[in-house]
């Protein structure tokens, strides 16, 4: 078993707040990812729960047991570096075995935990060769194997794909997802990329300038943001923001809405085309036109100047400057109040 | 192949590096010479000529005999005088080539007063010539005496001063290197308060001239009972701050990640330093280590006035007790600093690439 829980975790540096006491918990086999955009705390809260910075303030508990005061070697967590941070100067080998021989390991056990983790990540024929002469995401899988040999009871990993190449990025993922599949344990994940986080996370942190803005599975999250922070932040490309001045045209719509309401918010993939009969529609005059295969993205301008940007199918190709009307389904429309709460 | 083809297809390592030597302003190896190209040769045959006479005139002089290296004029290669052995003289006799009676023969010299020498013919002994001095030129030929060097061994107890430099040099260098990259390691990878007020300390400390505070370090020596003794001259020069900022500029540049996965790693913050600090700086420390060595091995100030039994001498001070007050043995002082600049040299030719590389890399990077 290895839990981890957070419980009104601040931090500080010199009078700046950087983390507004984060509450969290992440049961034990759980995949848990923290999103939010740059600057947000989220390696900071990383580098909390790993002991790599002190929490001015709050609990960190790990199986139950505060570890604020234990060093970041005896907490049992092991992590995974953006940089991947490896030895230069020692071999895969010996880069894996490092950790091992600090807690005085037997050679002999030591040896058989690193051929197993090469064996699972597939760096067998690798031992003898020095970090620069890997591939970035052979590197990547050093520093992984470095942190699966000791058995950590949380895994850590700051951005650890952010330096590979996109089409690696997407085996990575898939990989890291194989390897919580197989090894279990609880892991942690930073990244700023909401795609990282909806394809890996059993359950996402949202964050925002140190505060939680929402935690959720990654449906949830998708299905029912919070505020417009997060229903801006979750999704690719990102939801519509319609405001009252557009919306209020449609007197047939507005019916429908909370009281409320302030803003609605449709994500560009539930945009269809309107036939002629339909009655919610909202008119888009095309400015931007990407092909991309399966789907079009088409970007312009709507009643009273509004952006909308919305995911089409190609069966019916649109190009610059044509006038199309869009439809959607009224039970798919998010609702936001005047501060941006979601309306219940 | 033709030459020119050769020159400008080069496939060779040394073909390319001829390329390389021989190019020019205008580029290509077209061999017409801008007067940039001038300006560089004459520049690089001056300092060369600056830099190696000294050493190239040591090492003639070294093989010269004392009454070669008396001579006036000076000559550039060992010269001395003919000797030979002549039938009822003990010793060998200075052979001139004589005019006597409008012929030029070579004589022997057996003794000469005022302008007057008395010359002796090697093949008939008996026979004595008076002659002007100003008749007879010595006969010169090149000996090299290299029994200057296998004397100082004999004569002197080389391997004793020998083995006191390589000791306090060797010795002397592991401490520097382990002292000084202890400290940058504090300075460069720790947080805490008067960082910088410490490295300004050490730094400062660059401003005061050793030979300032040598009154003091001689009388912490002598208080502290190490004098005539090895230790004296190896522990008050161990921390340098020359070697302190340098190990310290190159290990900011060690990446902080790298020592937090070792702390994730279980490591201890000794081992840090061990396993991952000292491996990571090791250009930085071939340059200091180069830079200690030079320093130790040509020290002469502190151990002149730490050491003064001639058992604990080091090579420089056996060298200058050569030159007494009265008399100086050329020949031994020429020969045995010969023997001195090899080792300095041998480690300067092999680590010379760290130097360079060390040097650039703690600088930048």
């Amino acid at each position: 078993m290895s839990t981890l829980q957070l419980k009104a975790v601040q931090k500080s540096f010199n009078k700046t707040t950087v983390i507004h006491g984060v509450d969290l918990e992440a049961a034990h086999g759980e995949f848990v990812v923290f999103v939010g955009p740059s600057g947000c705390g989220k390696s900071t809260l990383l580098r909390i729960i790993a002991g790599l910075e002190t929490a001015t303030d709050g609990q960190v508990m790990i199986d139950d047991a505060n570890v604020v005061n234990v060093s970041a070697a005896h907490r049992g967590c092991a992590m995974v570096f953006q940089s991947y941070a490896l030895y230069p100067h020692m071999s895969v080998y010996a880069n894996m075995a490092f950790g091992l021989e600090n807690l005085n390991v037997p050679a002999e056990q030591i040896k058989q935990k690193v051929t197993e983790a090469a064996a699972l990540l597939r760096l067998d024929g690798l031992l003898e060769r020095r970090p620069t002469q890997l591939s970035g995401g052979q590197r990547q899988r050093v520093a992984i194997g470095r942190a699966i040999v000791r058995e950590p009871k949380i895994f850590l990993f700051d951005e650890p794909l952010s330096n590979l190449d996109a089409e690696l990025r997407v085996s990575m993922r898939a990989e890291l997802r194989d390897l919580h599949r197989r090894l279990g344990s609880t892991m942690i994940y930073v990244t700023h990329d909401q795609v990282e986080a909806m394809t890996l996370a059993d359950k996402i942190v949202v964050l925002r300038a140190g505060k939680v803005e929402q935690i959720g599975t990654p449906q949830g999250l998708y299905d029912s943001p919070c505020n417009t922070f997060v229903a801006g932040f979750i999704g690719s490309p990102r939801m519509n923001f319609i405001g009252r001045e557009v919306f209020g045209a449609q007197p047939i719509f507005i019916k429908a809405l909370p009281s409320a309401t302030e803003q609605i918010g449709i994500r560009p993939e539930h945009f269809h085309l309107a036939p002629v009969s339909a009655a919610l529609t909202l008119p888009l005059t095309v400015t931007h036109a990407e092909y991309m295969g399966g789907t079009q993205l088409l970007r312009g301008t709507s009643t009273n100047g509004a952006q909308l940007e919305a995911v089409l199918p190609t069966a019916t190709l649109v190009s610059v400057g044509q006038t199309i009307n869009l439809t959607f389904e009224p039970d798919i429309v998010h609702t936001f109040d005047a501060a941006g709460k979601r309306c219940a | 192949m033709k030459p020119d083809a050769l020159l400008s297809n080069p496939t060779s390592a040394p073909q390319r590096a001829l390329v390389f030597v021989t190019r020019t302003r205008q580029g290509g190896n077209t061999g017409k010479l801008d007067w940039t190209d001038w300006a560089s040769y004459a520049y690089l045959v001056v300092g060369l000529f600056m830099m190696f006479a000294p050493i190239l005139w040591l090492l003639m002089s070294s093989l010269k005999t004392e009454s070669a290296i008396n001579q006036f004029p000076p000559t550039f290669f060992p010269y001395s005088q003919k000797m030979v052995t002549v039938a009822g003289h003990e010793k060998p006799l200075a052979m001139f080539l004589t005019r006597v009676d409008g012929v030029e023969k070579p004589l022997a010299q057996v003794s000469r007063l005022g302008i007057v020498a008395t010359m002796v013919d090697p093949a008939k002994p008996t026979e004595e010539i008076k002659v002007n001095i100003r008749e007879r030129k010595p006969i010169n030929e090149m000996e090299f005496a290299f029994e200057n060097f296998t004397d100082v061994f004999k004569k002197f107890d080389f391997f004793r001063y020998l083995f006191n430099s390589v000791f306090i040099t060797v010795v002397a260098t592991l401490l520097t290197l382990l002292v000084n990259s202890m400290a940058a390691f504090a300075l460069s990878k720790y947080q805490f308060k008067g960082q910088k007020a410490v490295f300004g300390l050490i730094l400062a400390t660059l401003m005061i001239p050793p030979t300032i505070i040598l009154v003091p370090v001689f009388l912490v020596i002598n208080s502290v009972g190490l004098l005539n003794n090895l230790w004296g001259v190896i522990l008050p020069a161990i921390a340098t701050p020359t070697g302190v900022f340098l190990l310290r500029q190159y290990m900011l540049t060690i990446p902080d990640e790298i020592l937090e996965a070792a702390r994730m790693d279980n490591a201890s913050e000794w081992r840090i330093y061990w396993k991952i600090i000292l491996p990571l700086s090791a250009p930085a420390l071939a340059v200091l280590a180069i830079f200690s060595v030079m320093w130790r091995w040509n020290d002469f100030l502190l151990p002149l006035i730490v050491l003064s039994k001639s058992e604990y001498f080091t090579l420089q001070l056996a060298l200058n007790s050569f030159q007494g007050e009265l008399n100086t043995q050329w020949h031994y002082l020429l020969a045995m600093t010969v023997i001195t600049i090899i080792p300095i040299t041998l480690v300067f030719g092999f680590l010379q690439k760290y130097i360079t590389t060390g040097i650039a890399s703690a600088g930048v990077k």
